[in-house]
């Protein structure tokens, strides 16, 4: 009886939005009489951030700091029409219309600030911080706080846009499957570390080592923490959880956090986290839903490292010390017999 | 975590301001701090409570329900049966016309899982309503269940559920979703080796730290707002209208911010009763899950059945991928009939195989009806497919991480739905993750790039 180590890899790819499209989502910008701008969405914040990244969204594409972006959701009454959040769609489909209307609120702001500096909106430029200039002339400029306030109180223009991103919906073709399903994918490959105590059939996660594409880390810090808490997921998906532990037996279902098994901060591996941009042709800025793919390949990568530390196949989710020892205690009787 | 910047450089957009910067998030601070208003913190005067009286059987027909004695109850203000609800048989997904309409709000004539939904008692307090709920007395005459997938398959099965006759969805394809590319015969034909397995998965529970729920209140003028933490405020705005019979301008969803979804709180469960019962009572009404409904009564992820046959030759090229799937959507479709089609479409994998045959089975058993979770359709079949890879490179003796890149797909290849592959980044990532782990592969491989195939 000893402790065994073994290690697995697994590769996959995931696709972003819904499945064969048909999913859309509008946002609408709008300046404050002092420059600020206020997004409206029906868009929800599940906790992973997208208010923030909307608003840097919106932000780069103004031209103006993150601060100086609100983000108003989700209120039927006021925020346009969103599919909702799930798929590894938000920050795609729901950017794609924000960066669409912070466009054509750029635009107008530029008229504006054209007309107060009398030159060609087509000549002017933003720095980010907060000023209009013209292109190769820096001195000549005028901040979005006064833009704005000219916009509204002496040119009688509304800095505002509207946005809208429409996947067209694909249907498959019925004998041959063909189809559109999606337009971008994420990928991933993970390589995993464990022991596994084939007395006790416990398994010890000592490391993944996580390579994920995501098309463009819109906030690196946001990205790390959807990343690394897929990966604690795909860790518990792997290991332990299921509502119903002797599937397709309907008892046994945990009902509690004390019965439904989810490993605890001292069960999480070593974690190491890179990211790869390929930019997304059809992406916000470049990025790709990532939301859902960083937690599938753990799965598969412990799966094989179980196996290439003890010589069995544990092909049921999830793989329990139960499953483990039972499958060492079959193949040790086969050892006998053979 | 670190950028690998090296990667596809010619392709990233550099001179940008607030894109690529870690901002500190907004809305943090009021999360560590407990500032943040989620909908259950809300408190109106008059505040009543709803809870569910639910199947304790997994198949059953109901021959007569009796609310007398819980509507004597003290504190009960209403009991909603059936009957109370404009339109009773819904499906989620009608919205994008898939159908049939398939689900019971509240059970009239029988029930297919435990923990079904059969009637809603609204009282001033939790405790009230919990206790009429346990003086509802229904009839059951208990049916025979059926929760094994092959076994629903059989012609001798149980019906799960009147609308999908023979336990299965029935498709513009037929009883499953279709994918067809090359010729998988002459696949398995030149093939040197074949190795055909089975995968499981049992149902998973999304586990968000805050329960699906919503706070109703009407308005006083015809017109409800309801505060819920779903994932999609305007599938719950207009499945409610549908199932209501209320015009959508009548409805008001605030909402936004929410303690976890995973794919949880994408189904439109608890906010239709919830409004309808504010209409009835002309009180502001709550719905909250208990964790116990949360882990049992939600829809889980589905259990699947992935059998793979796959074709390889010995110099570890794929030639023959055969797929059949089967989704457990328990007793009703939800989304589930969308997750095995997806399912369909992310088959083979990211490899470029010549030779696919691909069959995905969305099958009704009397268990708690599954629905979206975060990689749906997709989870668990990576699960199959990449311990098969790992099977495979073994049995032709060549490293697992080296028998990938051989397969892996590169832009412009065709995709078994027929789809050129664009922007793809496997070899990549294999490449980093070789780097990364020390697991060292040849140098072909490192030199490849999935922008194209060597000449």
């Amino acid at each position: 009886m000893a402790i065994r180590k073994g290690r697995g890899v697994a590769a996959i790819n995931y696709p972003t939005g819904m499945n064969l499209g048909g999913d859309p989502s509008q946002a609408l910008v709008h300046s404050t009489p002092t420059g600020n701008f206020m997004v409206s969405l029906s868009s929800v914040d599940l906790g992973q951030g997208l208010k923030q990244v909307m608003a840097q969204i919106c932000a780069e594409t103004i031209g103006v700091p993150t601060d100086l972006v609100t983000i108003d959701t989700a209120d039927t009454d006021t925020g346009p029409h969103c599919m909702g959040t799930f798929a590894s769609r938000g920050t795609h489909r729901i950017g794609n219309a924000v960066r669409q209307a912070a466009e054509e609120a750029r635009q107008v702001m530029l008229e504006v600030a054209a007309d107060e500096l009398e030159v060609n909106a087509s000549d002017l430029d933003t720095d980010g911080t907060g000023n209009i200039h013209v292109k190769g002339a820096p001195q000549k400029s005028i901040s979005i706080f006064d833009t704005a306030l000219a916009a509204h109180f002496k040119r009688g223009r509304s800095i505002s846009g509207r946005g809208m991103f429409l996947v067209p919906r694909s249907f498959p073709e019925t004998e041959t499957g063909a189809m559109k399903p999606a337009t971008c994918y994420a990928h991933a490959c993970v390589v995993a570390d464990v022991e596994v105590d084939d007395e006790t059939g416990e398994v010890t996660v000592v490391s993944v080592k996580n390579v994920y594409e995501v098309g463009r880390a819109l906030n690196p810090k946001m990205v790390e923490q959807q990343l690394v808490g897929g990966s604690w997921m795909g860790i518990s998906h792997a290991l332990y959880e299921t509502t119903e532990p002797y599937y397709p037996n309907r008892e046994h279902g945990g009902t509690d956090f004390n019965q439904y098994l989810m490993p605890g901060p001292g069960d999480l591996a070593a974690t190491e986290t890179i990211v790869i941009e390929r930019p997304a042709a059809d992406g916000p800025y470049g990025a790709k839903g990532v939301g859902e793919m960083c937690a599938n390949p753990q799965i598969p990568a412990l799966a094989n490292a179980i196996f290439d530390a003890v010589g069995v196949r544990i092909d049921s989710m999830p793989i329990t010390p139960e499953r483990i020892l039972r499958a060492l205690k079959a193949q040790a009787g086969e050892m006998r017999t053979g | 975590m670190e950028i690998r910047k090296e990667y596809f450089a010619d392709e990233r957009q550099d001179d940008l301001h607030e894109i690529g910067q870690s901002r500190p998030r907004s809305d943090l601070p009021g999360h560590v701090t407990g500032k943040t208003n989620y909908f259950a913190d809300r408190t109106f005067p008059g505040l009543t409570h709803l809870k569910m009286v639910r199947s304790p059987h997994h198949h059953a027909n109901i021959r007569s329900i009796d609310t007398s004695e819980a509507e004597k109850h003290p504190g009960v203000i209403r009991v909603l049966t059936a009957k109370d609800v404009p339109h009773n048989v819904y499906t989620i997904l009608i919205l994008i016309q898939v159908g049939p309409e398939d689900e019971t709000v509240l059970a009239d004539r029988k029930v297919s899982w435990k923990g079904q939904a059969v009637v809603a008692v609204v009282a001033t307090s939790e405790r009230a309503a919990q206790e009429a709920a346990a003086k509802v007395r229904i009839d059951y005459e208990v049916l025979p269940a059926v929760f094994d997938m092959l076994e629903a398959l059989k012609p001798d099965a149980p019906e799960v559920n009147e609308h999908h006759p023979g336990n299965y969805y029935h498709y513009d394809s037929g009883d499953h979703r279709k994918v067809r590319f090359g010729d998988i015969d002459a696949g398995f034909a030149m093939a040197d080796h074949i190795l055909e397995q089975t995968y499981h998965s049992s149902p998973i529970e999304q586990a968000p730290a805050e329960t699906t729920g919503c706070i109703v209140t009407p308005d006083g003028n015809d017109r409800f707002t309801c505060y819920t933490n779903t994932q999609a405020m305007f599938f719950t705005l207009d499945n409610t209208s549908i199932i209501l019979q209320m015009p959508g301008h009548k409805l008001h969803m605030v909402g936004g911010t929410v303690g976890g979804g995973f794919g949880g709180k994408v189904d439109v469960i608890v906010e239709p009763i919830a409004i309808l019962a504010a209409k009835l009572t002309n009180r502001p009404v709550s719905f909250i899950y208990s964790r116990e409904e949360e882990m049992q009564i939600s829809s889980p992820r589905a259990a699947e059945t992935i059998i793979l046959r796959d074709g390889v030759m010995n110099d570890g090229r794929l030639v023959a991928r055969k797929v059949t799937g089967y989704t457990d959507a328990g007793a009703f479709s939800r989304h589930s009939p969308y997750g095995a089609q997806k399912g369909a479409a992310h088959y083979p994998g990211p490899y470029t195989v010549p030779n696919v045959w691909i069959d995905t089975y969305c099958v009704y058993t009397n268990r708690t009806p599954s629905s979206a979770m975060r990689g749906f359709g997709v989870t668990i079949a990576d699960f199959a497919l990449e311990v098969q890879m790992d099977k495979l490179a073994r049995l032709i003796g060549m490293d697992p991480l080296e028998f990938r890149f051989i397969n892996a797909y590169r832009d412009g290849d065709i995709k078994a739905h027929r789809q050129p592959t664009e922007g793809a980044a496997l070899i990549e990532c294999m490449q980093e993750a070789s780097r990364v782990a020390n697991w060292p592969v040849a140098e072909k491989y490192m030199a490849m790039s999935s922008r194209g195939r060597e000449a």
